[in-house]
């Protein structure tokens, strides 16, 4: 069971999100900068490959539906700017698709280390496919981990971030495959005056602890 | 630096805030608004143009300096 690779440690949900100072093909950017806005920091394995080029372009596709939301976009790979920057001209080239947000080139894997995107059983010399949530205040708020193989889903990725932002604005919690416009989930009762309150509430009880209600 | 030039001329994101610092002392917000970028491209480019002895900051937000009110660039037309 003795193994010497190093894994890095993961970054933790609900706690401020790892902070950087890192080159990007939009100039040098700290995660202080998006303060005041939601952050999609995501990585990719490397720059000229071909599910990293679908995920690229599927990216920049949503990028207008995401800053209605208020979230911006950065990405990351183990890279260098004028990688990154030769990438991003060949993808508009050849797709006519205009990559706007910035890369981070983590050439000396300082993001990719703090953030755990290096998982050395899947490659020693790229990042996964991770996505991480970072709210407003900074703090991280989701974690998505794909593996090379496997390109993400965009509209899940939408759907995370309708759903946080959801929750944070109603102090609720949403249901399994829930989409905006959907019933939200009245957050359980602790205490039985709670559920007493609950039930008197008119909200579509299944039980006294799954309560549902529109927004 | 991403907002100057190697050769010191002056990227358009920060010429475009160069400009918009022009009529008096800004925060960030106001200027990403001003100049049509994102409050994180600002954030970035204070940064480079405090630096380059462009602009400072002060309690009332970013201020031009000399060096600064020489790089604006005249309205057009």
């Amino acid at each position: 069971m003795s193994d010497t690779t190093s894994v890095n440690g993961l970054p933790r949900l609900n706690e401020p999100a790892p902070a950087f100072e890192a080159v990007t093909t939009h100039g040098t950017i700290r995660l202080s900068d998006y303060k005041g806005s939601w952050l999609i920091l995501f990585s990719h394995p490397a720059d000229f490959t071909p599910v990293c080029t679908t995920e690229f372009i599927a990216f920049a596709e949503i990028y207008p539906e995401l800053q209605k939301r208020g979230v911006e976009l950065l990405g990351l790979s183990i890279d260098s700017v004028y990688s990154h920057i030769a990438w991003v001209r060949n993808v508009e080239e050849k797709t006519g698709v205009h990559i706007p947000f910035p890369i981070i080139a983590d050439l000396d894997r300082k993001v990719a280390t703090a953030y755990g995107m290096v998982m050395p059983g899947a490659s020693s010399t790229e990042t996964v496919r991770c996505v991480f949530i970072i709210d407003p205040d900074g703090i991280l708020r989701a974690m998505l981990y794909y593996p090379l193989t496997t390109g993400r889903n965009m509209q899940e990725i939408l759907r995370l971030i309708d759903a946080l932002q959801t929750s944070d604005k109603h102090h609720v919690a949403t249901p399994a495959n829930w989409k905006p416009g959907d019933q939200v989930i009245v957050p359980a009762p602790k205490t039985m005056e709670m559920v007493e309150e609950n039930l008197k509430a008119g909200y579509e009880m299944v039980d006294w602890y799954l309560a549902k209600k529109s927004v | 630096m991403a907002c100057i030039n190697p050769d010191g001329t002056l990227a358009p994101s920060a010429q475009s805030i160069l400009n918009a610092l022009s009529s008096g002392p800004a925060k960030v917000e106001t200027l990403a608004q001003q100049a049509g970028l994102p409050l994180f491209r600002v954030r970035s480019s204070m940064r480079e143009l405090v630096q380059a002895g462009l602009v400072t900051e002060a309690p009332q937000g970013y201020i031009l300096t000399e060096h600064g009110r020489a790089r604006v660039s005249p309205p057009a037309g």
